[in-house]
């Protein structure tokens, strides 16, 4: 988003020249030494304005990446590294669906149970009834898409939090999955099936990596030149073509790293692909159109955005019909990496792993603050810790009390972020 | 007769519950006029305004816009009539920045999605008319200071040109200065033929700026006033219940003056 760097960019540019500044090294030394002053001073306020962004979440994943990788040289391995990224994404999707609701300022705690109702009808549809895949597939998710709007229309009708609701309908779905597996109890997948394939299809081709960094490069680049060009034509406050060049630079430098390490192992896997995919595109939803508008509005304050005329009711089944459809579609990832679905699919950590990506790549629990992103940044650190206690042998235990403790953090920081904003406010 | 108010309400009543907010309720906003409404705490003013608004429709009564009946059951319906008003919570959202919250509900949009740059545009624009000090647009509004945000929320409600402009203790949160501010832009509306409503308990600010005034006593009117020829003492005592028993002025006695 384009924040307050540009007033700071004005300020310094409108600064006259000292006069026999002279040309070359001490000239171009002092613009470096400018640079930075002005990079510290925008940290300096971004902190005290309680607008980190994402941050913290990168430098503790860096910590975390660095840490494990001094314990095992295996651990940024590209084998390893290209696990991770297929094992972030069914819980992942699931988090992203978690995302839209805490920026409500609720909760969605159905969201495992729907994962594995999502799953095990699947798994019964096809394997045990001979439905076609694809048709399969869609019911499962409609089913989620179903389970996730009779929620949000009970919330919205009778004013009871979300979580009160959810809660209700955690024992609900998971009564009717186990209803729905019968007493088969585990459903194994068709391990050459369409589903099956969602986790375990890589694009051997190196092209295919390459060309989707290069695709989204190329998208950060012209989505930030257009505007500027737009803000241009009609004389308003712009960002310079450098900073456009600066930030697509540090996105291409990522994407392209990140497919290089691909390529090293099996290339791009289609699991990465579709989550990358649905994550951007929701993005867009959310801070770019009019519904994710209403999203952010009613997080934020729910008797202003009444105010303005905004379907309340609307919106919040909106939003947790996309968690219920995002935990049915994280559920088919989740089974297709196992490629079976059992009485013990969506329970466990899913549910609070979900929730604590959401939380730990930065968004607010208390609504109006976050993207889709954060679900991706809190799912590759939970699971980096996750693999790396794998691969050092260290005992689930250390596991949970280690993310426990990033969560806190998380928590942390949103809670302090928030009250330093306010402070500023009251002055 | 002169052309019909631009606003009336006859006959308003709101309860929540058991308890008669509002009992039979008369109003005129006419254009080009400020007409201060009053009263001691819980008089139902705030209620008032968010009845005419139509956050909290009323339960009877009618309202009348240029002379013809209207419904307002929704912001929406007071919306398109040309009805603006700017609460006394602001009602903004913290989360959002200038621009979200200036065109919240109305978002212009291109290809379906939203346009940023307009929006940025057209909000420089009309707080340039506004303030000196325009606030960083791309700011969560919670960080501003309660000035900055009383300046969104007046630019918000003017946003879509409204003929009648509800002002609920628009001075009440600001310092001296700010106050003047606020007070001359409220002069400018009412110049442009703009029907001002404005509460307020600062009767010097309603001796400067309004030209009527209605005065609420427990939900029920208690007297109209013209401002530069009453006292402020009869004023007063009519908001504080001493003269509890003026008889009360049906709308076409009003509409005499």
């Amino acid at each position: 988003m384009v924040k307050g760097t540009r007033d700071t960019a004005d300020t310094t540019r409108s600064e006259p020249t000292p006069p026999g500044a002279g040309a070359g090294r001490p000239h171009r030394r002092r613009a470096v030494a400018r640079a930075a002053e002005r990079a510290i001073a925008y940290l300096r306020r971004k902190l005290r304005a309680g607008e980190l962004g994402s941050l913290p979440v990168v430098l503790v994943l860096a910590a975390v990446w660095i840490t494990f990788q001094s314990l095992n040289s295996n651990f940024l391995s590209p084998r390893n590294l290209s696990n991770l990224s297929v094992d972030i994404v069914g819980t992942g999707l699931i988090a992203v669906g978690i995302v839209f609701v805490l920026l409500l300022g609720e909760l969605d705690l159905s969201v495992g149970s729907i994962s594995g109702l999502a799953a095990a009808a699947f798994a019964v549809l096809n394997v045990n009834h001979g439905v076609p895949e694809w048709l399969a597939v869609i019911i499962a998710v409609l089913a989620g898409t179903l389970a996730g709007t009779v929620q949000g229309f009970s919330v919205a009708r009778t004013r009871v939090p979300a979580f009160v609701v959810t809660l209700a309908g955690l024992l609900t779905w998971n009564g009717l999955m186990l209803y729905i597996l019968g007493t088969s109890g585990t459903v194994n997948l068709d391990e050459n099936g369409l589903v099956a394939k969602l986790t375990s299809y890589y694009f051997t081709n190196d092209a295919a990596a390459y060309g989707l960094a290069a695709i989204a490069s190329g998208m950060v680049f012209l989505v930030s030149y257009q505007d500027m060009r737009r803000r241009k034509a009609v004389g308003m406050p712009h960002r310079s073509l450098r900073w456009i060049t600066v930030r697509t630079g540090v996105v291409a430098v990522v994407a392209f790293a990140a497919a290089y390490l691909l390529n090293r192992f099996q290339g791009l896997p289609l699991a990465l692909l579709i989550f990358l995919v649905m994550v951007a595109g929701l993005d867009v939803l959310l801070r770019r159109t009019h519904y994710g508008r209403q999203v952010y509005a009613l997080g934020g304050s729910m008797e202003a955005a009444r105010r303005a005329s905004l379907s309340v009711t609307r919106v919040q089944t909106a939003v947790l019909a996309v968690s219920g459809t995002m935990a049915a579609i994280g559920g088919l990832f989740l089974a297709s990496r196992i490629t079976s679905v059992s009485q013990g699919s969506g329970s466990g950590v899913l549910l609070v792993n979900a929730i604590a990506a959401a939380v730990i790549g930065g968004t607010s629990l208390f609504g109006g603050r976050g993207t889709t992103w954060s679900a991706v940044l809190g799912m590759l650190i939970i699971q980096s810790i996750a693999s790396g206690m794998a691969i050092t042998d260290t005992p689930t235990a250390v596991q949970f009390i280690i993310t426990g403790g990033v969560l806190f953090a998380a928590v942390l920081i949103d809670s302090l972020s928030r009250r330093s904003q306010q402070a500023r406010g009251r002055a | 007769m002169p052309s019909p108010p631009l606003l009336a309400l006859h006959g308003v009543c709101k309860r929540f519950g058991v308890i008669e907010v509002l009992d039979d309720i008369e109003l005129e906003i006419h254009a080009g006029q400020v007409v201060a409404l009053l009263g001691d705490n819980g008089a139902g003013k705030s209620t008032l305004v968010k009845v005419i608004s139509g956050v909290s429709p009323a339960d009877k009564g009618s309202i009348e816009w240029e002379g013809r009946a209207v419904h307002i059951r929704r912001p929406h319906d007071a919306r398109d009539l040309g009805i603006a008003a700017v609460y006394q919570d602001l009602a903004l959202c913290g989360n959002l920045d200038v621009v979200g919250n200036l065109f919240l509900g109305q978002e212009i949009r291109r290809l379906g999605f939203l346009d940023e740059v307009e929006m940025e545009r057209r909000t420089r624009g009309l707080l340039d008319r506004l303030t000196r000090g325009i606030p960083d647009l791309r700011a969560p509004v919670v960080s501003l200071s309660s000035g900055q945000r009383q300046t969104v929320a007046i630019a918000r409600s003017l946003l879509g040109d409204p003929r009648v402009l509800l002002l609920d203790e628009p001075t009440a949160a600001l310092g001296f200065e700010q106050t003047g501010e606020v007070l001359d832009l409220v002069d400018q509306l009412r110049d442009r033929g703009l029907g001002v409503l404005l509460i307020s308990h600062n009767m010097g600010d309603i001796k400067a700026l309004a030209d009527r005034a209605a005065v609420l006593r427990l939900g029920r009117n208690n007297g109209f006033f013209d401002v530069n020829t009453s006292s402020q003492e009869q004023i007063i005592s009519s908001i504080t219940g001493a003269t509890e028993n003026v008889p009360r002025r049906t709308a076409s006695q009003e509409a005499g003056w």
